[in-house]
């Protein structure tokens, strides 16, 4: 079982994020990025379809601020081959990311086919639309989305996968492969790997670089933003000041105040 | 070009969304403001009568095939695309639930349309559509005008009021299209699986103390589950605890978990994605606790402590406990 991993950078939201000048993006200079967390959900699951059925696992990721780390993580974690696609100006919307790690994909001679091409189920960043369903729509393949689980027969012809619906409930559907799908979380938590593990990957393993392809539409998006800001506050909480037990008694009288308590 | 608004209609299960009403009243407000009328398509597989409750659209399309039983958002994004090369309206509410996750996003791709998710509020303004939609986990709102038509914009449940989207009236006209699809779908849903049922209802919980990442490790939910029980209430999470496997499915709150609406909510450790948000935005009273004085969640709550959840939770259980003795005495 061959699986593809498309794995993106966004933004730690832990972090203050800064408007860039233009009033209208990120200053992503200036922001702390992470691999975005339904995605590192989808590559553990590649990882454990691995370990259950054997095959590959191949990551491709857009360039990006500390991409590197990520992708040498997921070489420490199992990955087996890791491709960062370079040349592209930042900031990208999803579709043109998309459009572009779809065309490294079809003109690159060995990343396709893969048996099941994984992502996250969405980014916080997916503005104009989410990765999966428009890769699924470039590559002409079956897609299903908030995915929680995957099996997969060793013929590799259709996939079972776990679908999360709202209050609990699931589906499970039969998938014919290859296909795309958008990972919600994978069935267990991604795997933690030392520090001294990555660093040693960093010296043995290797992330190779594709170009990224020219835009057959120039890149233009059919969508502008125009402006970027902090949400209006609507109200706002009133917040109780003071040291944890000062602001615990002051939230204790509010409490028997309105019959909680 | 109709220049009309279609509405997306899901639904799960035999019964219509809520978000369904919530992009209803979007799309009644928007065509008012334009002068156009409100349509909504309805799809799937012998649910025609369900097209009553949508009469807060003048037109609804009941787009009926057999391989629409089922939601799989290849076929939904076709038959959709089929329907509004036809109707041609301006813009196509999508509701962004699990449900229909992805249809918009392949219907916009279809039609080479613009598409914009996560949006909470819709505008026109100069004639142009202008869509408020809140990126990076809610941290900040951006302003997004199409370049081309139709928008299929993505609306984030839980944004605005259903009821506003309702009507006992039914609409006055249900045009009936049939779409050229495969008479099987490509993706089958073979069965439901239901939630296991949890040791409590949290739906049923007068208070509720709600832990995120905030709580560093399972270890902690301990501080929670005393400050719970000294208050009478019970513990739940946010995604990412349940995802650590720290609490079970059945405690998880918004998006993919239960909606809930206890007296007191108090959110610990919980930036207040939208997904989160979705799930317990309506409870009266909302307490947040975060140590980040930004975080989205004190935006929706009614009184905040900007602390460290692991100061926080043990002070506030020896508070409580303490008044609790004080009334009893």
């Amino acid at each position: 079982m061959n699986v593809l991993v498309i794995l993106k950078m966004v933004p730690d939201v832990v972090e203050e994020l800064e408007v860039a000048e233009n009033g209208a993006a990120l200053d992503v200079e200036a922001a702390r990025m992470m691999l975005s967390e339904s995605d590192d959900h989808a590559l553990e699951e590649a990882l454990l379809l691995k370990e259950r059925l054997g095959g590959k696992v191949t990551v491709v990721a857009l360039d990006a601020p500390d991409v590197d780390e990520a992708l040498y993580t997921a070489l420490a974690k199992g990955a087996d081959r890791v491709v960062k696609i370079e040349g592209l100006d930042q900031p990208l919307t999803t579709s043109l990311a998309a459009a572009a790690v779809c065309e490294v994909l079809r003109t690159q001679p060995d990343l396709l086919p893969a048996d099941l091409i994984l992502t996250g189920a969405q980014a916080i960043d997916d503005l104009d639309g989410l990765m999966a369903p428009l890769v699924a729509h470039h590559l002409r393949l079956p897609y299903l989305g908030v995915i929680t689980g995957v099996a997969a027969d060793e013929a590799a012809k259709f996939a079972t996968v776990v679908k999360e619906y709202s209050g609990g409930v699931r589906g499970e559907f039969e998938v014919p492969l290859p296909a795309v799908l958008g990972v919600q979380s994978a069935e267990r938590p991604p795997r933690y790997v030392p520090v001294a593990k990555i660093r040693a990957v960093m010296k043995t393993g290797r992330i190779e670089t594709a170009a990224a392809p020219v835009m057959a539409d120039g890149g233009l998006a059919l969508t502008e933003v125009l402006a970027l800001n902090k949400p209006e506050e609507a109200g706002g909480a009133e917040i109780l000041s003071g040291a944890p037990e000062e602001a615990a008694g002051k939230l204790c009288g509010v409490l028997a105040e309105r019959g909680v308590l | 070009m109709s220049g009309n608004i279609l509405v997306f209609a899901e639904h799960f299960r035999g019964a219509l969304t809520e978000a369904t009403f919530e992009a209803l009243a979007t799309g009644r407000e928007l065509a008012g403001k334009l002068g156009r009328s409100l349509e909504a398509a309805l799809l799937g597989s012998g649910c025609r009568d369900l097209a009553q409750q949508l009469g807060v659209a003048a037109k609804v399309h009941y787009v009926e095939h057999p391989a629409l039983g089922d939601v799989t958002p290849d076929l939904y994004a076709e038959a959709l695309s089929q329907l509004v090369r036809i109707c041609t309206p301006r813009a196509v509410l999508v509701p962004l639930s699990n449900l229909t996750m992805g249809v918009g996003t392949l219907l916009a791709a279809r039609l080479r349309a613009p598409g914009v998710n996560f949006c909470t509020a819709m505008d026109i303004q100069d004639g142009e559509i202008r869509v408020k939609a809140v990126l990076y986990g809610g941290k900040l709102e951006a302003t997004v005008v199409p370049r081309g038509e139709p928008l299929v914009a993505g609306l984030w449940p839980g944004s605005r009021n259903p009821e506003e989207g309702k009507s006992t009236t039914p609409p006055s006209l249900i045009e009936d299209f049939r779409p050229q699809l495969p008479e099987k779908p490509q993706i089958r849903l073979k069965r439901y699986i239901e939630p296991e049922a949890g040791d409590v209802d949290i739906r049923e919980q007068p208070v509720l103390v709600a832990v995120g990442r905030g709580i560093q490790s399972e270890e902690n939910i301990a501080l929670a589950e005393e400050l719970a029980a000294a208050l009478g209430g019970a513990v739940c999470g946010s995604r990412p605890v349940i995802d650590q496997g720290w609490l079970p499915l059945s405690r998880q709150v918004g998006k993919s978990g239960a909606t809930v609406k206890p007296k007191m909510y108090l959110a610990v450790g919980i930036s207040g994605a939208p997904e989160h948000l979705e799930g317990m935005r309506n409870a009266p009273l909302i307490v947040a606790v975060n140590t980040d004085p930004q975080a989205p969640i004190f935006r929706v709550a009614h009184y905040g402590i900007v602390g460290d959840a692991l100061d926080v939770l043990p002070a506030l259980t020896e508070a409580v406990r303490k008044r609790r003795q004080e009334t009893h005495a």
